[in-house]
């Protein structure tokens, strides 16, 4: 995969994913190209990804690799400057209502209409997608339940917990029981009743057809609850497949670390011994 | 440890400038206004230097008294403590507090506010230059008094950080701050008036204050050109001894504030209120006016604003109370309907990388424009109605009332059609949301101001029919220009209207990755 940005303006040829002829084989999210520059930093420098339907797929990566700048270019949140995100063979940026319709986001560092009580935001999300009044009722009183929500349902949101306010967001992101759910951070701050609470209904959703994929820097986790994983650094892929692949037999945090470089170097701090 | 302090509040000052150099426009602004009013303040205290002692006295003290108090109320009120050097910051650096403390003290008056107290102050150094020892009396006086100044403000603040902190309390205290702020015209004529009737009793007053903490500072150089020696060295203890019970109090709570740390408790509350979206349809446009209408209900910076409303009328009733005639009360209607209406033309800015939800949802442009709208209708359409009615019956002018209805829902539409474009294009610097609504919001201030300009010039060109009638009828005094105006408001209104929603939703379905990309800039 060349890199658009050494040598732009070229933007890498973007085939659409397989199309009907194999819908079996149709990935649930497929990344073309993607490119993104601030100012001077390239941010995503050229990311191309298959994430196969049904599949948990982790993206894992040191801070500052892209992962929220790729994540939120596949959402349709963030305009790429090259390339495009192919949601279940929908294009996100040709058609971004379609798209969207097969989604759920949990975008990471936005603020909630937190304003609003817990039941009422999650409402606000199912009835934002033109859902039925009487079918967003009775899905946000299963959801709060099943986050473990129920007894703050009628508590603003500004007034919960970081863990909470995580928990609310991914109840927004399902009311509309998308195919897709791209969960950016979903466990960062999140307590480990309620991440392994988040955990069981994530692999629910894996087990009845659905696929996630999620962001972390926690490898261990990735490791056991993910069966694909996408190592990215400096905006590239520099490993992609199923979790075993890409270990190698190694663990996948000693092949982050690996793959990544630096942060082996333990020589010098001598002071630090010697208190 | 104090130079530390220093320079690190000046770093964090100068590196406020380098994410934008509009910010820098913002605080020149921010500065020149404080200058003029500084140098307006210094120029009255060199020109008491000529004045009656006894004058002079009763202005310093009195004047030193506001300051002392305005140092410890304003950050009460606006719940705008200057955090930048938040003391729960340093928490763990062990720095030693008798060390903290004074360079707290001293950084709190690197700033506009403390900068222009500081002139000030000094400025009443010239008006007892009438000798080596009330000069002498007057400097070591506004020293203390401004550190008396920054010491109380820190206490009040550390004291009530925990309240400052609950929501509740900022909400609630920003919005009742609104109102002072609107009848400033009627509250300082009424002082005026105050002061006027009870001239002789103020000398007094200020005599009585220069026994308190208030006020001792400020009476020293007054005390020693009028060769009461005796009574100045009493009142320098009092201020001496009131600084220092000042500082060990503060001592004492930062000490405790630095191993407990505020916390925000909230009831839990069950579920089973949908609240106002059980009300509206269940549409998404009708979804967004439930939401936005709760906002304009729960959130202090859209609150705010609907304080404001009702103080309107009252207003202008003072002002014609003044002039003695209350025609000018039918203008309370149209007035009201232009302010209502551009209220939203911020309404993305508001509500802020929260907007991500939007775009998750793909809610269509003109949905979301529909939606707010729809919210500010809620109130202001029957406002807009009992105010036209109400301004007729008090000022009399029953034959202006078809023509100010119309002009009202004409302004009302047309100014919402207006809006519904603007904020689908334009982000404005708004402050943040649980922010107090009188806090400087961060980002682009002077687009803010163009867009702002740029917008209300755009509405007066689209409000010329409307106004053309009322001026028609004004000049002829016709009727029939009124009825006309009543016909022309809310058709041509309601035509704008339709049509902003329709454009400015056309731009948020193209543009609303770009609107995200800025509001998360002005974050």
């Amino acid at each position: 995969m060349s890199a658009p940005y050494p040598d732009h303006p070229v933007p890498e040829p973007t085939p659409a994913p397989a199309a009907s002829s194999a819908a079996a084989t149709v990935p649930a999210l497929a990344l073309r190209g993607l490119a993104k520059r601030f100012g001077q930093k390239i941010a995503v420098n050229g990311i191309s990804l298959d994430v196969p339907a049904g599949s948990f797929y982790g993206v894992v990566g040191p801070n500052g690799a892209g992962k929220t700048t790729t994540l939120s270019m596949a959402t349709g949140l963030l305009r790429p400057d090259h390339g495009t995100a192919f949601v279940h063979g929908v294009d996100v940026w040709a058609q971004p209502l379609e798209a969207k319709k097969l989604m759920g986001i949990l975008p990471d560092g936005v603020r909630l209409f937190d304003r609003l009580s817990g039941e009422q935001l999650v409402s606000y999300s199912g009835l934002l997608r033109g859902m039925d009044r009487a079918v967003v009722e009775s899905r946000v009183r299963e959801l709060l339940g099943a986050l473990d929500l129920a007894r703050d349902a009628g508590t603003l949101v500004v007034d919960y917990s970081a863990g909470m306010r995580k928990k609310i967001a991914l109840a927004s992101a399902l009311i509309h029981a998308p195919r897709l759910l791209v969960l950016d951070e979903p466990f960062e701050s999140v307590d480990p009743v309620s991440a392994s609470n988040i955990r069981g209904i994530l692999e629910q959703y894996v087990a009845s057809g659905g696929t996630v994929i999620v962001s972390s820097h926690v490898m261990d986790l990735v490791q056991r609850m993910c069966d694909h994983v996408a190592v990215v650094a400096a905006g590239r892929v520099l490993a992609a497949g199923t979790v075993d692949e890409v270990r190698d037999g190694a663990t996948l945090e000693e092949r982050f670390v690996s793959l990544v470089g630096g942060g082996t170097r333990t020589e010098g701090l001598e002071w630090l011994r010697t208190f | 440890m104090v130079a530390h302090l220093l320079s690190l509040k000046w770093r964090l000052l100068l590196n406020g400038f380098r994410r934008s150099p509009w910010q820098i426009v913002g605080m020149a602004l921010g500065a020149i206004y404080a200058a003029g009013m500084t140098l307006a303040g210094v120029a009255g205290l060199v020109a008491l230097r000529w004045a009656d002692p006894q004058i002079a006295q009763t202005a310093v003290v009195l004047g030193g008294v506001l300051l002392v108090a305005g140092w410890v109320l304003v950050p009460l009120v606006t719940s705008s403590a200057d955090l930048t050097l938040d003391p729960g910051r340093f928490t763990t650096f062990a720095v030693p507090l008798r060390q903290l403390l004074p360079g707290l003290a001293l950084a709190g008056l690197l700033g506009i506010p403390g900068i222009a107290t500081l002139l000030v102050s000094l400025g009443t150094v010239v008006t007892w230059a009438r000798g080596v020892v009330p000069l002498a009396g007057a400097l070591i006086g506004a020293l203390l008094g401004v550190l008396t100044c920054v010491v109380a403000s820190k206490l009040v603040t550390t004291a009530v950080a925990g309240l400052l902190a609950s929501r509740r309390f900022k909400d609630i205290s920003s919005i009742i701050f609104f109102i002072p702020l609107v009848l400033a015209g009627p509250i300082v004529t009424g002082l005026i008036q105050g002061l006027n009737d009870s001239r002789d009793y103020l000398p007094g007053l200020a005599r009585t204050m220069s026994w308190t903490p208030l006020g001792a500072a400020w009476s020293l150089g007054g005390d020693l050109d009028a060769g009461h020696v005796a009574a100045a060295g009493a009142k320098l203890l009092i201020a001496f001894a009131s600084l220092a019970v000042l500082a060990g109090a503060w001592y004492l709570l930062l000490k405790r504030a630095m191993v407990t740390p505020p916390s925000t408790g909230g009831t839990s509350r069950k579920a089973g209120k949908a609240g106002l979206f059980g009300v509206f349809p269940g549409t998404p446009a009708g979804a967004v006016a439930a939401r936005c209408l709760t906002y304009w209900l729960r959130d202090p910076r859209y609150a705010g604003s609907l304080v404001v409303v009702p103080l309107l009328p009252i207003l202008f009733f003072f002002a014609g109370s003044q002039s003695g005639s209350y025609e000018l009360l039918i203008a309370v209607a149209p007035v009201t309907a232009f302010l209502m209406a551009w209220s939203i033309s911020a309404d993305v800015s508001y509500d802020n990388t929260a907007f991500a939800l939007h775009l998750a949802a793909g809610v269509q442009g003109k949905d979301d424009r529909l939606g707010r709208a729809l919210a500010c209708l809620t109130i202001a359409l029957p406002l807009v109605f009992v105010f036209t009615v109400g301004s007729a019956a008090v000022s009399g002018k029953w034959d202006w009332l078809p023509n100010i209805l119309g002009c009202s829902l004409g302004a009302l539409f047309t100014g919402l059609g207006l809006a519904s474009v603007v904020s689908a294009r334009w982000t404005s610097a708004v402050p943040a949301p649980g922010e107090s609504p009188f806090k400087k919001p961060p980002g682009n201030t002077a687009q803010t101001m163009v867009v702002q300009f740029a917008g209300m010039g755009a509405m007066a060109v689209l409000l010329i029919p409307e106004i053309a009638l009322v001026v028609a009828q004004a000049v002829t005094g016709r009727e029939l220009f009124g009825w006309t105006a009543l016909a022309v408001g809310p058709l041509l209104g309601g035509a704008l209207f339709v049509a902003g929603v329709r454009l400015g939703g056309a731009w948020l379905d193209r543009r609303g990755p770009e609107m995200f990309a800025q509001l998360a800039d002005n974050r």
